[in-house]
């Protein structure tokens, strides 16, 4: 008998739709697809409203996990391709998205798109994505006006995170509160590399230390590497955290702790920021064009 | 803008660093033709400036891009920053 292998990192897909709304009303309906290495949004907004959304596992093609990041929203709302006035693309798959009208760069739709979900006040946004880490600061409209990527190293990602769900047989959505269920914090693993943090993971699981334990240590190595990342350039309030890591508390909280500044909190999926910024950034294309 | 391209890995911090807003009114960009490695590019940033950018290629391999102007014992002017009028380019070495 074949033992089926659970799939611990496997998170949670997510859609919605904003029911008060009928996208017949929208004078202009624009589109933003983030094609990024672990997940594909689309986004759907009504004269720069956020309406829809969907969130998908990226495939081995860009060009197929936008269409079906798409479909997922045209499917919950009833739109077509037809119905969208403009459409722009961002991540790393953005040059591959064949319905795109424009391909913008992630960075700038990440603080289109924080500055929409945490408001005007927002100044640094810490975009943790599948494997990458951006720090951005934006102006009072949204405008980029410093950033730093790493995209090298998977320490500090999601993809990193996945990685030692799987080591410890832990569903990746549980780390954040399990990180906190130990004693006392204990030393970070290896925040260097995700192949070091792994064997030094496995080294402290052979010394007796729980599950929980080794969870805290690494959700602290991944805060202690991308703080780093984030004083290279500074931290101005209002601090804001997107990306699929902004949903696993257990490190965001101890990135705020070694910040000491508390990130703001919004109701908007974390994993949408790109999407959302792309969608607007068409809307804006579009009032220009119909004004020009 | 302040764009900080590159990464941080177990080998160390190897940054570039350009204020875009510099280069707008920068007349034929002469740090792209001073880099013997082609590092950098023109390209239009997200908000319609024509701008210098590290190549896509490049940014994963700072390290070893610019290594050959980076020699071990001491640190001399670097032909893409001496080329820079405005002082816009930085490096982390």
């Amino acid at each position: 008998m074949v033992e089926e292998k659970l799939e611990y990192w496997r998170w949670t897909e997510s859609s919605h739709v904003d029911s008060d709304r009928d996208w017949r009303d929208a004078r202009v309906i624009t589109l933003g697809i983030d094609v990024g290495s672990v997940s594909t949004e689309a986004v759907v907004c009504l004269d720069g409203e956020l309406y829809a959304y969907n969130t998908i596992r990226t495939g081995a093609n860009s060009p197929d996990s936008a269409n079906l990041a798409m479909e997922g929203v045209f499917a919950k709302t009833g739109l077509t391709l037809e119905d969208i006035h403009y459409t722009v693309g961002t991540g790393y798959g953005r040059v591959n998205i064949p319905f795109a009208d424009k391909a913008i760069t992630e960075i700038a739709c990440h603080g289109r798109g924080a500055h929409y979900m945490g408001g005007p006040t927002i100044r640094t946004i810490l975009d943790m994505g599948g494997q990458d880490c951006k720090v951005i600061h934006i102006n009072e409209l949204g405008k980029v006006t410093n950033f730093l990527m790493n995209d090298k190293c998977a320490a500090g990602t999601g993809r990193g995170m996945e990685v030692i769900a799987d080591l410890l047989e832990v569903p990746v959505t549980e780390i954040g509160e399990r990180s906190f269920d130990i004693d006392e914090e204990p030393p970070a693993v290896s925040d260097i590399c995700v192949v070091f943090a792994k064997s030094e993971a496995m080294a402290r699981l052979k010394e007796g230390w729980s599950k929980n334990k080794v969870i805290a240590a690494y959700c602290r190595a991944m805060s202690e590497r991308v703080c780093s990342l984030i004083n290279r350039i500074g931290v101005e309030e209002d601090f804001i955290i997107t990306g699929g890591i902004a949903k696993n508390i257990g490190v965001a909280r101890r990135i705020e702790s070694i910040l000491g500044v508390k990130a703001r909190e919004t109701t908007f999926d974390s994993q949408i920021a790109g999407a959302l910024g792309a969608a607007l950034f068409a809307y804006t294309l579009v009032t220009k064009k119909n004004k020009g | 803008m302040i764009a900080h391209y590159g990464y941080k890995d177990a080998q160390g911090e190897f940054y570039i660093t350009i204020d875009t807003g510099k280069c707008v009114d920068c007349e034929g960009k002469p740090c792209i033709k001073a880099c013997p490695g082609s590092v950098f590019i023109e390209e239009e940033d997200p908000y319609g400036d024509e701008v210098v950018a590290v190549d896509d290629l490049k940014r994963k391999k700072i390290m070893y891009e610019c290594a050959p102007c980076k020699p071990t014992r001491d640190r001399p002017p670097l032909p893409c920053v001496v080329a820079c009028p405005h002082g816009a380019l930085s490096h982390s070495w």
